[in-house]
């Protein structure tokens, strides 16, 4: 009994050790968003990776996203002969809760993973070594122009997802269950408000927050060799897929 | 210039350093060697400030980089050039962009200087006409002359070169040692080596230190290093698999 709760202390203490080493990470990194000089030109290439490597995924996810929405919800709506609502019931569901935490977890899938990959590839070629050696900081690098990339892109990429996803569900609702056209878009007006559109938002900074810190972290701290980047890059889209779930559920209590 | 006063280090209980001592002159090359696995890249990972050890001091004319912050660190780092044992060259970047880099981050140098030096380093290296080129295009010998050029372009008073001939032919191999002793000559950099290359590496050492079980077993000049009676150092030279080495 005494080996089980000493077991479960020293697994504790670890995990404590391991959050108290990525807090202290995101602000070292938070400090030199602040300090000049800044790496325009680097946060400008992240922030056409993440949105470059995410596009395709993006467009396809949205707007079969809006498709099925529409088909799931014309089946719900059509029981209390409330169709007309379609169109602001997908707008809804989209731009409040399926356009950010979908979109956060295929970029995490997309560009997290390689930008986690990238990172510890770095870390075991000794790259991250050689900009210590010449007297630079890697955390101004490589690690503060992805935390900012990531907190510009999310949004107008969570932004495209909601519209495409609103035509898919434009599609299937106007051109195949025969809602009209006006209905769809004249009620998504009156029923989806600014705050709806801020909710979305501040998930979509959250979201970018939590991939670009998991994934810089665990790039950064990786293991030896090949398998050490597989298994961090592993670790950093598992980690940031439970917590985008978590933080959703915890912020869409607070902002509802 | 640097003086290695009874370093100690251990990663999760097991000693890689156990009470290192060196002193490296002014000017001089000195080549470490030792087996593999011995410490040697731990100790020149020390030397730059990349690790911190259990016990003992690096001084670095004079100043003791286990004792001053990274600011303090940062200003011996440069002066400080390094040629990592896989030549550490950003995939991002061209050839051209690699050698450049430590000069549009750390000087005011314009755009034309800027080339001017690249374009010389990469004539002195053998790479001419080679700076459109990216990492991955390269074989291990250009690489590893991309890096000289880079570890050498801010023209450092200190050169570390980690294991700079390793997985290269022979042939490549002694382009890389003429390398390092016509860069010697040219800029006058202190040098430390960490190779296994024996005896080739006589050639263009001034001072050889034998490192085995984490301490330096012997110290001298190639020519003592070579007639030298300690029976680890004989072993080592001769790379016979017979004697006090365990493997």
């Amino acid at each position: 009994m005494r080996t089980l709760i000493r077991i479960i202390g020293l697994w504790t203490l670890l995990q404590l050790r391991t959050i108290g080493h990525m807090f202290v990470f995101l602000i070292n990194s938070f400090y030199f968003i602040f300090v000049p000089p800044f790496k325009i030109r680097l946060l400008l290439r992240q922030i056409r990776f993440f949105g470059n490597k995410s596009m395709l995924v993006i467009l396809l996810t949205g707007s079969f996203t809006g498709m099925v929405l529409a088909l799931q919800l014309f089946y719900i709506l059509r029981k209390f002969g409330s169709e007309a609502l379609l169109g602001p019931g997908i707008a809804l569901s989209l731009i409040r809760e399926l356009g950010p935490v979908l979109s956060a977890l295929m970029v995490t899938g997309r560009a997290g993973s390689a930008l986690a990959a990238e990172i510890g590839m770095m870390r075991i070629s000794e790259q991250i070594d050689a900009l210590s050696a010449m007297a630079l900081n890697p955390l101004r690098y490589l690690i503060v122009p992805n935390i900012v990339a990531a907190l510009i892109a999310f949004p107008l990429i969570v932004a495209i997802f909601d519209v495409i996803g609103i035509f898919g569900g434009y599609l299937v609702g106007v051109e195949i269950l025969g809602i009209s056209s006006g209905t769809y878009f004249s009620l998504m007006k009156d029923y989806v408000f600014m705050e709806d559109i801020m909710v979305g938002l501040y998930k979509s900074l959250s979201f970018g927050l939590i991939v670009s810190w998991i994934c810089c972290y665990k790039g950064f701290y990786t293991g030896f060799g090949a398998e050490g980047v597989s298994k961090s890059t592993t670790e950093a889209v598992v980690l940031c897929s439970i917590l985008i779930l978590i933080w959703d559920y915890f912020l869409g209590a607070v902002l509802l | 210039m640097i003086e290695i006063v009874d370093l100690h280090k251990s990663f999760n209980g097991q000693k890689v350093l156990n009470g290192v001592n060196l002193k490296i002159s002014e000017k001089e090359i000195v080549t470490i060697m030792g087996i593999s696995g011995c410490g040697k890249s731990v100790l020149i990972k020390h030397i730059i400030g990349l690790l911190m050890p259990d016990k003992g001091s690096i001084l670095i004319e004079g100043v003791d980089i286990t004792k001053i912050d990274i600011k303090e660190l940062d200003k011996i780092r440069e002066r400080l050039g390094v040629l990592f044992q896989g030549g550490a060259l950003f995939d991002s970047l061209t050839v051209y962009g690699n050698i450049a880099f430590p000069l549009r981050e750390k000087t005011k140098l314009s755009k034309s200087e800027i080339r001017d030096r690249v374009l010389d380093a990469l004539e002195v290296v053998g790479l001419k006409g080679m700076g459109k080129k990216y990492p991955g295009e390269l074989s291990g010998g250009m690489k590893k002359r991309v890096a000289l050029a880079r570890a050498l372009i801010t023209e450092p008073s200190l050169v570390l070169f980690d294991e700079p001939t390793t997985g290269l032919d022979p042939v490549i191999a002694s382009s890389i040692h003429a390398l390092i002793k016509a860069t010697h000559e040219k800029y006058g950099y202190t040098g430390v080596i960490i190779s296994h290359e024996v005896p080739k590496i006589f050639e263009i050492t001034d001072k050889v230190a034998m490192l085995h079980n984490g301490t330096i077993v012997d110290v001298g000049t190639p020519e003592e290093i070579q007639n030298s009676t300690n029976p680890i150092v004989k072993q080592f030279i001769t790379g016979s698999h017979e004697g006090p080495i365990e493997y």
